[in-house]
């Protein structure tokens, strides 16, 4: 692995190769990755990968171009600079078009790298891959068939660098363990996940994932298609992360500018109930998302996007920040070096409130614990707000969980959500994604079944 | 991209220390990729890639590992790190013969990308923009999206398959937001095949735009979808996407092989209603998900999967077929170089019927008539999967009428198919797709006539 210095001496560099009148920004980013993958007691598959790549963005007045090459060879990064110069000339004029530029916020003090990882043996990885599959199989004698049980690591160093003065490093390293079960009982079959994630081996709790992948797949059994009806809905922490990555995308300032989002012109106004506060903090070293710098290599900040029911803030970048007549939230993102910086959430999380799920189920009474979701991305239509997805759960009948149920659709808008929600739950759970979640119960769902 | 002799000694490498396979799969990608948004051309990007992925896979252990570096100490590196993580054999050294794989071009482009100006693709947004909005006042946001892409792939084996594949792809998507008193709808419309710039001269831009932002206009009238169980009516070449959600994954052998789909050991059986034929063709061009050859260097094939309702075949890849001592469908696709190839869908479609479309909606009382369909999504093992409308309208005594709003619809597969009960005789493929598996995404193109499922449930919330 080469230290984000060298990664950021390459990045200075081709910032420094701007022509007059010209802005460059390079972003380099170097990985490795192993996964493996174990099925019926043997290794199924197990790769390692090393990756590195540039992304190279230039600024030649008003119009900007981009380019990105999945090598650092100096003739191809070279070529890659050429390219993004090209690329900017068919770019239409935009005023507001520009890099970061230093902004004198300091960069969080935390330290997302985990030696321990670097130097963890791909048998003893392979081990707890081949434990965790023969885990979920003892779980419980009606587990079928364990589809795939995984162990997962990542370590990443990027930097970047521009002409206007930004140079910036991290680094971080990740590792999940994760299984999915097949339960059967005559001919029914259900399935379920568990997992683990954390920055070093220590962190992760296998047995946590077994047990997960055991009882989510098990609790199924017997589920039946439930008749429609509205009622309240306890979504399960996993769950609610999905819903809140998805609101993230309407607290996006590009999309607040291109008109775009569903709460453009709600600044300041009560959007949900008065108990929930929404916050994206990627400084918190917690977080699955934590990271010092954002994309743009702006120090990154504890942002609060609603409190107490009030829209507070959009996320910007550096470009729709300009564009608003405001300062970057130190939002930016990428997708690694293949695209420019956006804007989204990192961190995002509802502060956790002081019910268990138990006490939620009590306090819900009758109503629906939802388990999983489907379809996220064909039926959730973040501009116009519907909501609606295929889901798995339990009933919740006299306070407690009853019988399991399957094959139906919950549906809403995500208005109507934030305003319905009835109980958060003080269960933060950590999961890989840009959103933490809590067990979240929402009032006046439609549940479409038979 | 690599000298054959140097494949043949990386190979050698790969298996230096035992094992039962090897390949080598190198690719050189390059793309360009423009964006209108807010009436301005914000991005123009373009990107390389090239790289190789090699795999080694002794008993029923794969070990694969990848480089950027094409050059034969990058690859015999790769080659190493690849055996050491197949585990270690028992030594021996190898002579791979190579011989090369033909397969017939599924279609021959005439325009590459690379010889057209960027500013004859960025025209196309432009002019994809103005249409748009010349729709109406409510059409409050445009945005447009051009991509090309030219992967070239070479893929070499211990069994001595030496294959080449150059696959040119081209598309454009329009993406339109009207507002209204009842809030945002959007309306998008997607075209792209295995083709060149020549995609342009099929497809009318300005036509294609004018049809996005109706949808969106269409759309702010529309009122809640329902809630419940019903007829529905899907428009031909609007949704294929059911049948690679309700039972195309199901069909992919990985799944058969670990016992976690609804189809296994169901061959022969009838799993759909009798009208039902589907089909998976990759050699189907100039489609999205046409290619020569797989990711494995296996020449793709026409595969009918149900044929009159009864189970005729699995999808299989190189590593499931030589499990089962067969031979591969040449449905063994990746991503890119950086992942192992896997079972994946290519075109895959419903064969005609003999109805008259009209007929189907004027003989369903009430319904839901599905205009357009979004993504989906399914669970192999219980069968259940979701897919999004969004576009639909009710059917009440036998005619369509009001819009709705987008919502999922759920099903259980085999229960849909068996569920059909009239299929027209309109077949059209659809938008590409991008189906996404265990992390990878690769291009699928669907299609499928007019059709009917008597009963499915509706996501929606009215009351």
């Amino acid at each position: 692995m080469t230290a984000p210095e060298e990664l950021l001496e390459l990045a200075v560099k081709v910032a420094g190769w701007a022509r007059d009148g010209e802005q460059v920004e390079a972003f380099v980013a170097q990985g490795s990755e192993t996964e493996i993958r174990v099925f019926g007691g043997e290794v199924e598959s197990l790769s390692s990968a090393q990756s590195a790549g540039i992304g190279v963005r230039v600024v030649v007045g008003t119009r900007q171009g981009f380019a990105y090459a999945g090598t650092l060879d100096p003739d191809v990064v070279a070529e890659t600079l050429a390219e993004a110069r090209d690329n900017a000339g068919f770019a239409t004029p935009d005023e507001w078009v520009g890099l970061a530029s230093p902004d004198g916020v300091a960069p969080a003090d935390i330290d997302l790298w985990r030696d321990d990882l670097d130097s963890y043996a791909s048998a003893d990885k392979v081990t707890r891959a081949l434990e965790l599959e023969a885990a979920v199989r003892a779980g419980d004698p009606r587990i079928r068939q364990v589809e795939s049980a995984e162990w997962g690591d990542a370590a990443v160093a990027s930097a970047v660098a521009t002409s206007t003065g930004i140079t910036a490093t991290s680094r971080r390293t990740a590792c999940y363990v994760s299984a999915y079960a097949i339960a059967g009982e005559g001919s029914d079959t259900q399935t379920g996940g568990g997992y683990s994630v954390g920055r070093a081996p220590g962190d992760l709790d296998d047995a946590k994932a077994a047990h997960d992948a055991v009882e989510r797949a098990t609790r199924l059994l017997g589920a039946t298609k439930p008749p429609s009806a509205h009622l309240t809905v306890v979504l399960e922490p996993r769950i609610t992360a999905s819903l809140l990555s998805i609101l993230a995308g309407t607290l996006d300032g590009e999309s607040v500018l291109k008109g775009r989002s569903l709460f453009a012109d709600r600044l300041g106004e009560t959007v949900s109930v008065p108990g929930l506060t929404l916050v994206d903090d990627p400084t918190d070293p917690d977080a699955y998302g934590a990271t010092r710098y954002d994309a743009e290599g702006l120090a990154t900040r504890r942002n609060v996007l609603v409190a107490g029911g009030v829209l507070q803030q959009f996320l910007y970048n550096t470009y729709a920040a300009r564009r608003a007549g405001t300062a970057s939230t130190g939002s930016a993102v990428r997708a690694g070096y293949k695209s420019g910086p956006g804007t989204g959430a990192r961190a995002l999380t509802v502060l956790p409130g002081t019910l268990s799920p138990q006490e939620i189920y009590a306090l819900v009474g009758d109503g629906l614990l939802v388990q999983s979701v489907s379809g996220l991305h064909s039926g959730v239509n973040p501009v116009s707000g519907d909501f609606s997805v295929g889901a798995e759960g339990v009933m919740i009948r006299g306070g407690a969980l009853a019988e399991p149920v399957r094959e139906f659709t919950i549906a809403s808008s995500i208005q109507r959500m934030l305003q319905g929600v009835v109980a958060i739950g003080s269960d933060l759970e950590r999961l890989p994604a840009a959103a933490a979640g809590v067990t979240l119960a929402i009032s006046d769902l439609s549940l479409s079944g038979s | 991209m690599i000298e054959e002799p140097v494949v043949t000694r990386v190979l050698g490498a790969a298996l230096r220390t035992g094992g039962d396979f090897a390949e080598v799969f190198a690719e050189d990608r390059r793309g360009t990729a423009a964006r209108l948004d807010d009436g301005r051309v914000e991005d123009m990007s373009s990107g390389r890639e090239r790289g190789a992925g090699i795999r080694v896979i002794v008993g029923d252990t794969t070990g694969f590992a990848h480089t950027a570096d094409l050059s034969e100490s990058g690859l015999l590196a790769a080659a190493e790190a690849a055996a050491a993580a197949a585990h270690q054999g028992g030594g021996g050294t190898r002579e791979v013969a190579l011989k090369r794989v033909s397969a017939p071009a599924p279609y021959q482009v005439t325009q590459y990308p690379e010889d057209v100006t960027k500013a004859t693709k960025v025209e196309l947004l432009h002019r994809a923009d103005e249409a748009a909005r010349t729709v109406g006042g409510a059409i409050r946001q445009v945005s447009a999206t051009y991509g090309d892409s030219r992967r070239r792939i070479l893929v070499a084996n211990s069994e001595g398959t030496l294959a080449t594949d150059d696959q040119v792809k081209t598309r454009f998507a329009i993406s339109c937001v009207a507002a209204g008193d009842t809030g945002m709808q959007t309306g998008r419309e997607s075209i792209g095949l295995t083709v060149g710039f020549e995609l342009f001269d099929r497809y009318d831009i300005e036509e294609l735009a004018r049809a996005a932002a109706q949808r969106a206009l269409t759309k702010l009238a529309a009122r809640p979808a329902p809630s419940g169980t019903l007829p529905v009516v899907i428009k031909a070449g609007s949704g294929g996407v059911l049948f690679h959600e309700a039972c195309g994954h199901g069909l992919e052998a990985d799944h058969i092989f670990k016992d976690s789909s609804v189809f296994a050991g169901r061959m022969g059986e009838l799993v759909a209603s009798p009208l039902v034929t589907l089909v998976d063709d990759g050699t189907m061009g100039p489609e999205w998900g046409a290619l020569a050859v797989d990711d494995e260097g296996h020449p793709t094939g026409r595969n009918v999967l149900i044929e009159n309702g009864r189970l005729t075949e699995y999808m299989w890849d190189g590593l499931r077929a030589r499990k089962q001592g067969r031979t591969s469908t040449g449905n063994g696709r990746r991503e890119s170089y950086q992942h192992l190839p896997m079972v994946r869908m290519t075109n895959t479609f419903v064969t005609n019927g003999a109805e008259d479309p009209e007929e189907i909606v004027r003989q369903t009382p009430n319904g839901v008539y599905v205009a357009q369909l979004g993504g989906g999504q399914v669970n192999t093992a219980t069968g259940d999967f979701v897919f999004g409308m969004t576009e639909a309208y009710l059917i009440e005594n036998g005619r369509i009428t009001e819009p709705l709003r987008d919502a999922n619809l759920i099903g259980n597969g085999p229960e849909v198919l068996r569920n059909i009960d009239v299929i027209g005789n309109d077949f059209d493929m659809g938008w590409p797709g991008t189906c996404g598996k265990q992390g990878q995404g690769v291009p699928v193109g669907d299609g499928q006539p007019t059709l009917r499922v008597s009963a499915l449930t509706v996501g929606g919330t009215a009351r």
